[in-house]
């Protein structure tokens, strides 16, 4: 028999060089971490600009050095190998000890934020830069947040370097994070102009169509205020009917958000814990549209409230509105949401709480043109799509029947259909004839 | 009431079962000895590679079973009793039956080889072999594996997501050359080098040696060289699992001999899956052995009819099969052989990149397509198979390429250049792309 003499393009693999150059990854970003927990102590204050160079800059460089050399290593690729034995990605130690410094990190900066300051302090010099004004503690927040999305952006990108679709989203997320929830509202300030975030609204951002803040936009912001009024409401009721008929949810969800920038980065490691029982199901169904039904309620109190001038109810709508701002923002979005990651998985608030996310499911589920399509009959049930759907979609479940997947908290990350072996998935915008079809 | 009673909780069984529920308030058992829920076999290397948990590759959660009234037995069915239609268990309990499927599954192949049975050496098709794997490959750091197939690749995968090297020895010039062509069997050969696993082609096994304590050591090829390694797998095919049934009357060949109705020769009893072997009714036609998910799933839908009244043929279609080389996935519609056979044409596109191809294969007379092989881009199973049941012609599925992509958004599209290869190639074509979709493929 002829042997066919057949060459490699090229040859992946560990090697001493590598294993070199990721432990000098590695090195960075924890001297990075060493010059937070120094800052701490307030030696910074003296140096701010070097100890922020330090901290910040030595964190993202030694992250984006670690993520891109490991492309090295094998030909890009679906890898989740090892994600159920690390420790960090299938809730054992290090996840628990990495949820409690998040959520313990959530508590200092709402209720203990004075033990924070050096921290603050830190990023002085950008703040003084962007919004010429100094920072504070919900700056030091939007920088650890936009400095999260992007280092993540970019393993993801490394990650998923095959998949353009992954490429490109995980562009937006940065983007839109970087742009529209860091450096626009910086510059309004330095402006004088309110802090508005142009990609948040309500019902998400539910403040934005309260009475006084409405009060407060018209008479500091000017011709700016209205503008910001306005954009809100279109937003609201133009742009997300709209976009959500052509696109699906992920419009926003996976493309805009601030939240889903964070889930769909550094959240992409946790993932596969989200709960993917009917029970959570069920669960999910109750507690999101509750919470919608809550927002609703507010803004109508407060509206009711306002329009009486206060006759009404006195001071009752304000006092909920309070508790929905504790509540909902502080202890759900944040706490839960971001502090219990590597636990829950990405997207616990996203699932069931986002009032938001409640809207443009229904909007998806009954009116867009979005679904995700299976491929005949080629699934093999083996599960990957299910483990690895971050809102907790039972995919396969689906897929193994040869259902379309039209579900209302389907964000549109794509995952399922990268992840799965045998090309079952495809995200798909489609005529709305033939959407919910039969199966046997 | 009736008493359905299936052997075998695989895809087969299990496929059989649902359907009969959806229909029919019959009791319906399922007996296994491999693991009391069912799980999904195809996805056995996601475990170990730590993609996911047991939990995860069970395709429905544990109350799914009593919602449905489906009876689970956790026993090795040990004798079938046809007279008296009952199944003894190994526990000793006895099962009667209205009727019975026979849904066994395979076993791994091995040929005899000394050293087959050694310690350190294994095939992959069982939980229990996968609990195995995970023994044998504690602290190791070599392993070869011998036959190149579908279950070798996954593997081979396997191993090397533990940082174990791996060798493979195939018998064939290529990887999988017996059933791809050479074009895409090089394609994945350079692949898996590339992923640097080491791959002896042209060879076989001739033995294995054992150390002292009676673990595999090493392997010696039919050209005589002996290769070092702490583990082999054994992956050259499997084979129908015929045990329970040998001497219980029901007829066997390779696998339990059933009609096109998946009827055996005893009346109430059935086999399906990769246990079946299906005779064919057409003179010098051969037997049908079809061991793969699809096909049991298949199957397993059409024995529910059968069992019910509704008397239907199987007629497993066009041929579909899908599975994945490492990083490159593969799909292949309707039938392409090894090598070109006479009165068929092939076309065949290869990207710069050496890892996405395309080949279609058509009749010399009418042009029409009679197959598609395709790595690294995704196809509409259903539009494809339409095509070749409706005899497109090769220049039409060209044309109308475009509406058969599956390929996530915003990837790199390739119609084009495909198309334009093949102008090339025959002189006098001007196909033009379409780059619209085809009405009515989403309905
Ligand atoms: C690693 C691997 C990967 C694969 N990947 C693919 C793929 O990607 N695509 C594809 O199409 N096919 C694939 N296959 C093949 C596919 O899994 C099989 O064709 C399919 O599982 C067969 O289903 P079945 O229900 O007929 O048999 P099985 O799944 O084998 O089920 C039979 C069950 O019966 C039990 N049983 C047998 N005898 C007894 C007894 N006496 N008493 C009690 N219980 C008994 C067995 O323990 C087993 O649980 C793969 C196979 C393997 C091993
Ligand atoms: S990942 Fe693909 S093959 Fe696996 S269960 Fe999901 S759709 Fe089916």
């Amino acid at each position: 028999m002829n042997i066919i003499q057949i060459e490699p393009y090229k040859v992946y693999g560990h090697n001493k060089n590598l294993e070199f150059l990721k432990k000098l990854g590695l090195t960075t970003i924890g001297i990075g971490f060493l010059f937070f927990m120094i800052s701490l102590t307030g030696v910074s204050n003296r140096q701010t600009l070097l100890f922020f160079f330090l901290s910040f800059g030595l964190l993202t460089a030694g992250s984006i050095f670690y993520f891109t050399i490991q492309i090295k290593e094998a030909p890009a690729g679906i890898k989740n190998n090892r994600i159920f034995f690390d420790a960090l990605t299938s809730r054992k130690a290090i996840a628990w000890l990495l949820g409690i410094v998040l959520t313990g990190f959530y508590v200092l900066l709402y209720w203990f934020p004075e033990t924070l300051q050096n921290l603050v302090n830190l990023v002085n010099p950008l703040s003084y830069t962007l919004r010429g004004t100094a920072a504070d503690r919900w700056f030091l927040y939007g920088s650890f947040y936009t400095t999260a999305v992007i280092i993540m952006a970019i393993r993801m990108i490394a990650k998923y370097r095959h998949n353009r679709y992954q490429i490109i989203r995980s562009v937006s997320v940065s983007f839109f994070q970087l742009a529209f929830s860091f450096i626009i509202p910086g510059i309004l300030v330095s402006l004088n102009k309110p802090e508005f975030y142009f990609n948040y609204f309500w019902p998400l951002k539910f403040q934005y169509l309260f009475p006084d803040e409405i009060k407060y936009l018209t008479s500091s912001g000017g011709a700016l205020g209205y503008f910001m009024i306005f954009w809100g409401a279109a937003m609201f009721v133009i742009a997300t009917p709209v976009l959500t008929y052509f696109f699906g949810k992920r419009w926003y969800c996976s493309w805009v958000c601030g939240c889903g920038g964070l889930a769909e980065t550094a959240g992409d490691l946790f993932r596969q814990n989200s709960d993917k029982s009917l029970k959570a199901w069920k669960l999910e169904r109750i507690s999101i549209h509750s919470v919608l039904i809550f927002v609703v309620v507010t803004t109508s109190l407060l509206w009711i409230n306002s329009a009486s001038n206060g006759k009404v109810l006195g001071t009752v709508s304000q006092g909920f509105a309070e508790w929905y701002g504790f509540i909902i923002g502080a202890l759900f979005s944040g706490i839960i949401g971001v502090g219990f990651y590597p636990i829950f998985g990405s997207r616990v608030w996203c699932r069931f709480g986002c009032p938001m996310a409640a809207t443009l499911g229904m909007l998806q589920k009954y009116f867009s043109r979005f679904r995700i399509t299976t491929n005949g009959g080629q699934c093999i049930s083996c599960g990957n799509c299910s483990t690895y759907c971050e809102m907790g979609i039972d995919v396969k479940s689906y897929a193994q029947r040869g259902q379309n997947i039209i579900r209302s908290s389907c964000v549109g990350c794509g995952i399922c259909a990268a992840v799965c072996p045998r090309g079952v998935l495809k995200l798909e915008n489609l005529p709305r004839e033939g959407k919910y079809n039969q199966v046997d | 009431m009736e008493h359905l009673v299936i052997i075998g909780n695989g895809i087969t069984g299990i496929t059989t079962a649902r359907y009969v529920r959806k229909q029919s308030g019959m009791r319906i058992t399922i007996i296994s000895n491999e693991s009391k829920y069912f799980f999904s076999r195809t996805a056995l290397m996601y475990v170990y590679m730590g993609h996911m948990k047991w939990e995860n590759i069970k395709p429905y959660e544990d109350w799914f079973w009593k919602k449905n009234r489906l009876e689970l037995i956790f026993a090795k069915a040990t004798s079938i009793n046809t007279d008296s239609k009952k199944v003894l268990l190994d526990n000793g309990e006895e099962i009667s039956y209205d009727k019975l499927v026979i849904a066994t599954g395979s076993h791994s192949n091995k040929f005899g080889w000394s050293g087959q049975d050694l310690k350190g050496v294994q095939g992959l098709y069982s939980k229990q072999d996968l609990e195995l794997l995970e023994e044998n490959t504690k602290n190791i750091r070599s392993a070869v594996i011998v036959g190149g197939g579908l279950i070798g690749i996954e593997l081979a995968e396997m191993l090397h997501s533990r940082g174990i090297h791996v060798m493979f020895l195939v018998r064939e010039k290529l990887y999988w050359n017996s059933i791809l062509p050479d074009e895409e069997a090089a394609m994945v050969s350079r692949h898996i080098l590339e992923h640097n696993m080491e791959l002896k082609l042209g060879v076989e096994l001739k033995e294995i040696l054992a150390d002292e304590k009676g673990r595999a050591r090493a392997v010696v090829t039919s050209k005589g060289e002996e290769m070092p390694c702490q583990f082999v797998g054994l992956t050259p095919g499997v084979h129908p699992n015929i045990d329970l049934v040998k001497n219980s009357g029901i007829e066997t060949g390779r696998g339990v001999l059933v009609n096109e109705f998946l009827e055996t020769n005893i009346c109430d009893v059935y086999a399906a899956g990769d246990c079946a072997e299906i005779k064919s009714n057409i003179e010098g036609d051969k037997n049908k052995v079809e061991q793969l998910w699809y096909t049991g799933k298949m199957q397993g839908k059409i024995l529910a009819q059968n069992i019910l009244g509704n008397k239907i043929k199987y007629d497993r279609g066009i041929w579909y099969n899908s599975a994945k080389f490492l990083d490159i996935e593969y799909q292949t519609y309707g039938f392409v052989s090894a090598a070109p056979r006479a009165g068929e044409e092939n076309f065949y596109w290869e990207h710069s990149s050496g890892k996405i191809c395309l080949r279609l294969v058509y009749k010399s007379d009418d042009r029409s397509v009679v197959g598609v092989n395709v790595f690294g881009i995704r196809l509409r199973h259903r539009l494809f198979e339409s095509w070749i049941k409706e005899k497109k012609t090769i220049e039409y599925a060209l044309e109308n390429l475009h509406s058969a992509n599956f390929d996530p958004e915003f990837y790199k599209k390739h119609e084009q250049e495909i198309i334009d290869k093949f102008n090339k190639e025959n002189s006098g074509q001007k196909l033009i792309l379409n780059r619209k979709m085809l009405s009515g493929i989403f309905s």
